[in-house]
C-alpha cells in the first residue's frame, strides 16, 4: 500500500513540530526518516499510525484519504522505540495482539507467534512477562508484535536505540530481510546514519519539522543539500573550510593552503561568494612533494581502522583534515606529508545559508527539498 | 542489610513497641470492655483481672438490651446491615462512575476537563453540614429522605472524588505508547479501557475502592440527618447504647468491636496492596 503524506502540520500549544511535510513512499518501498531528536520524527509516525490527528494536511494510504480513520481501522503495524510492551501480558499474548484483534482461531495465533517466535530467536521466551525479557528479547519481541498482523504499512520507531552494540550490528543484517519478506510499505525512523544507508530506499532528512532533503542513499551522501545533512552522513565527519572562489586563468577556483583547486566552469557565478568547501575524508589522498596542486601538511595521529585507516593532519594555516584511506594502503603516520584533492567529489556550501550549490557537471542530483 | 548495633535494634524495638502501644491500647482496652458488665468496668481502680461475660455480644445480637430498670429493643444487626449494605453499594456505584471519569479526565484532555475534576475534589473542602440542609429540603421534596437510594447517592460526595483522584493518578501513570500499541495492533477504544488501563491501573483501583469503602462506612453525619432508624448504618446506631437509664459501656464495646471488624480485617488483609498501590502512585517511573 502506498503511503502519502501532503503539506502536513502540526503543533502543540505553541510549539510547531512539524511545518508542512509532504513525503510519498511507494507500496513495498521503505522510507527512512532521518533526523536529529527533536526533529519530529516520532510525531509524524504518530499521525500515519493515527494516534494523534494533524492540525492541516492529508495522510493517504492507498490512496484513501485517512483523515478521522481510527487507528485499529488503518492496517498498520508499528514497533515502538521504548517497546511499548503490554506489562501484564506474555510475550506470546503481545506477539498475539493483533492477531486476536483480527479474530483468528486460537490454533492460527499460536501457528502465526510460533513462526514469528522461530525467526527472531525468541521462541523460547514466550511465556514470559515483559520484565523478565532482556532488552533485546524485547525489542524483538515488540518487533513481532508489530509484524504479526501482516499489516500494509510498517512503521519502525528507532527499534535498535535500546538495544546493546552487538544485538544493533545482528539486527543491522537481519532486519532488511525481514522487512523484504514481509512485502509491506515501510517507514523507518532512525538516527544512525549507518542504519540509514542500509535499509532505506530512499532517506528524508527532517530537521526543524520540515523535510531537508529526499533521495537514494548514495545522492544524500553525495550531494547532500546542505552543511548540516553532509555532516550527519559519514564518519569520519566531512571536512568544511571557509573558501571564496576565484577566477582564474582556468576557471574558478578556491585556494586551499596556497594550492588552487579548480572547480566546474558552471561555479563562475560564484566568484567572489563567501562558501564553504565540502571534502569527504576518502576524497583525499596522500601524494608525493612534487605533483600538481599537493598541499603541504603535518600528520598528527592515524587511528588504523579495520576496513581504513583514518588520519587527522593539520595544513601550514592550522586547519585541522580528516583524511580516510582503505586499510593496508600506505601512507605516512606521522609527521610531514602531502594531500591531494580529488577535485570532481568536492562540494560548495553557501557559507550563510549552509545550502548547497549544485554544480551542472555533477552527475548525481539530489531533489532539493 | 547493614549490620545493625545491639543497641539501635533495641532502641528501634521501644520506639515501635511505644508507637504500637499508643495507636493499639485504645483498640485493646475497649477489646477488653466487651467482655465485662457495667459495674465491672466502672470499677476504681480499673482493672485487668475480670470474670469474661458474653452478655454484651449476646444482647446485641438478640437486639434486646437488658437495662437496669427495663428492656430495650435495639436493632443493631440492622444497623450493621445497613454500614455494610450502604458502603458496599456506595463503593460499586462509586467505582463504576469514577473508574471511567477518572481515565477521561487522565488520558482524554477535553475542554474544561481540570475544572470539572477540581470541582468534584472541592466536594471535599466543604463542611458536610453546608450541603446537609438544603440537601435535605430537597430530598423530602423529591421522595429521596429516607431511602437508600438517597443515601447511595449523598455517599458518592465521599467516595467519588476519592476515587476519581487517585485512579487518575494511576491512569497518568500508563504510558501513553502502550494504550497506542494496542490500538494499532487493530483494537477499539473499549477493549484498550478493559484490556490494558485496567489491569494496569488495578492496584490503584483497588487501593482507592478500599479507602473510599472506610471512608463511607465510618460516616458519621449524612446517615444521621438523611436516614431515620431502619436505614441507620453503625456509626449512628450506637447512639442507641446512650438511654435515659445510663450508658450501657459493655455493650458499645462490643459494638465497636464489631463494628471495626469488617474494615479492620479488610485493612489487615490488604495492607500490602494498600501501601504498594498508593506509593506506586506517588512515584512516576
Amino acid at each position: 500500500m502506498s503511503l502519502s503524506l501532503k503539506d502536513v502540520h502540526k503543533s502543540f500549544k505553541k510549539d510547531v513540530v512539524l511545518d508542512g511535510v509532504s513525503l510519498e513512499v511507494p507500496t513495498g518501498k521503505t522510507l527512512v526518516l532521518f533526523g536529529p531528536s527533536g526533529a519530529g520524527k516520532t510525531v509524524l509516525l504518530r499521525l500515519i499510525a493515527g494516534v494523534i490527528e494533524p492540525d492541516a494536511g492529508e495522510i493517504a494510504i492507498a490512496g484513501r484519504d485517512m483523515h478521522g480513520v481510527e487507528p485499529e481501522d488503518r492496517g498498520i503495524g508499528m514497533a515502538f522505540q521504548n517497546f511499548a510492551l503490554f506489562p501484564h501480558l506474555s510475550a506470546h499474548e503481545n506477539i498475539a495482539s493483533p492477531l486476536t484483534a483480527q479474530r483468528q482461531s486460537k490454533s492460527a495465533i499460536a501457528d502465526g507467534v510460533q513462526r514469528l517466535a522461530k525467526l527472531l530467536k525468541i521462541d523460547h521466551v514466550l511465556g514470559h512477562k515483559p520484565k523478565e525479557l532482556s532488552n533485546g528479547q524485547k525489542q524483538r519481541t515488540a518487533l513481532a508484535r508489530a509484524l504479526a498482523g501482516q499489516p500494509n504499512v510498517l512503521l519502525l520507531d528507532d527499534p535498535l536505540r535500546n538495544v546493546d552494540a552487538k544485538l544493533r550490528f545482528e539486527m543491522r543484517l537481519e532486519l532488511p530481510r525481514l522487512i523484504k519478506d514481509q512485502n509491506a510499505t515501510v517507514i523507518y525512523v532512525t538516527q544512525d546514519y549507518k542504519e540509514a544507508m542500509a535499509f532505506g530506499d530512499e532517506i528524508a532528512v527532517i530537521n526543524g519539522g520540515r523535510v531537508q532533503q529526499v533521495g537514494s542513499p548514495a545522492e544524500i551522501y553525495l550531494t547532500p543539500a546542505n552543511t548540516d545533512i553532509a555532516r550527519l552522513f559519514g564518519d569520519p565527519v566531512i571536512n568544511l573550510l571557509e573558501v571564496t572562489p576565484q577566477m582564474g586563468p582556468s576557471g574558478p577556483f578556491v585556494s586551499v593552503s596556497d594550492q588552487h583547486l579548480v572547480l566546474p566552469p558552471s561555479h563562475v557565478g560564484d566568484v567572489d561568494r563567501p562558501c564553504i568547501l565540502g571534502l569527504r575524508p576518502e576524497a583525499l589522498r596522500f601524494v608525493e612533494a612534487g605533483a600538481p596542486g599537493a598541499i603541504p601538511l603535518t600528520v598528527e595521529t592515524e587511528a588504523p581502522l579495520n576496513e581504513k585507516t583514518v588520519t587527522l593532519a593539520v595544513t601550514a594555516r592550522g586547519r585541522e583534515i580528516m583524511m580516510s584511506r582503505p586499510a593496508g594502503t600506505p601512507g605516512p603516520s606521522t609527521g610531514a606529508a602531502h594531500m591531494g584533492i580529488n577535485a570532481s567529489a568536492a562540494l560548495l556550501f553557501d557559507r550563510d545559508t549552509g545550502a548547497l550549490i549544485p554544480s551542472q557537471d555533477a552527475k548525481t542530483k539530489g531533489k532539493v527539498a | 542489610m547493614q549490620s545493625v548495633s545491639t543497641l539501635e535494634r533495641v532502641l528501634r524495638g521501644t520506639a515501635l513497641s511505644l508507637v504500637i502501644f499508643f495507636f493499639m491500647f485504645p483498640i485493646f482496652w475497649i477489646f477488653l470492655m466487651s467482655f465485662q458488665t457495667n459495674e465491672t468496668i466502672l470499677r476504681v481502680p480499673p482493672s485487668m483481672v475480670f470474670e469474661p461475660t458474653l452478655t454484651n455480644y449476646r444482647s446485641l445480637i438478640s437486639g434486646t438490651l437488658e437495662g437496669s430498670t427495663a428492656t430495650l429493643e435495639i436493632r443493631f444487626m440492622g444497623n450493621l446491615y445497613n454500614s455494610l449494605f450502604l458502603s458496599v453499594t456506595s463503593v460499586t456505584v462509586g467505582l463504576l462512575l469514577g473508574v471511567p471519569a477518572a481515565y477521561a479526565f487522565a488520558k482524554l484532555k477535553f475542554r474544561g476537563s481540570e475544572d470539572i475534576a477540581f470541582t468534584l475534589l472541592s466536594f471535599r473542602f466543604a463542611p458536610p453540614l453546608l450541603v446537609l440542609l438544603p440537601l435535605t429540603i430537597y430530598f423530602q421534596k423529591i421522595g429521596l429522605a429516607d431511602t437508600y437510594v438517597g443515601l447511595i447517592w449523598v455517599y458518592q460526595l465521599i467516595v467519588l472524588p476519592l476515587i476519581l483522584w487517585i485512579v487518575r493518578g494511576y491512569f497518568e501513570d500508563i504510558p501513553s505508547d502502550i494504550e497506542y500499541a494496542h490500538r494499532i495492533a487493530g483494537h477499539g477504544f473499549w477493549s484498550t479501557f478493559t484490556k490494558i488501563a485496567l489491569p494496569l491501573a488495578g492496584p490503584g483501583i483497588a487501593a482507592a475502592g478500599l479507602l473510599a469503602f472506610i471512608f463511607a462506612w465510618n460516616n458519621f453525619i449524612f446517615a444521621l440527618v438523611l436516614a431515620s432508624a431502619d436505614k441507620q448504618p453503625v456509626t449512628v446506631g450506637a447512639l442507641a447504647f446512650i438511654t435515659a437509664s445510663g450508658i450501657n459501656y459493655g455493650q458499645i464495646a462490643a459494638g465497636i468491636m464489631l463494628s471495626i471488624a469488617p474494615t479492620f480485617a479488610l485493612a489487615l488483609y490488604a495492607q500490602r496492596y494498600l501501601v504498594e498501590g498508593l506509593s506506586l502512585g506517588a512515584v512516576k517511573g
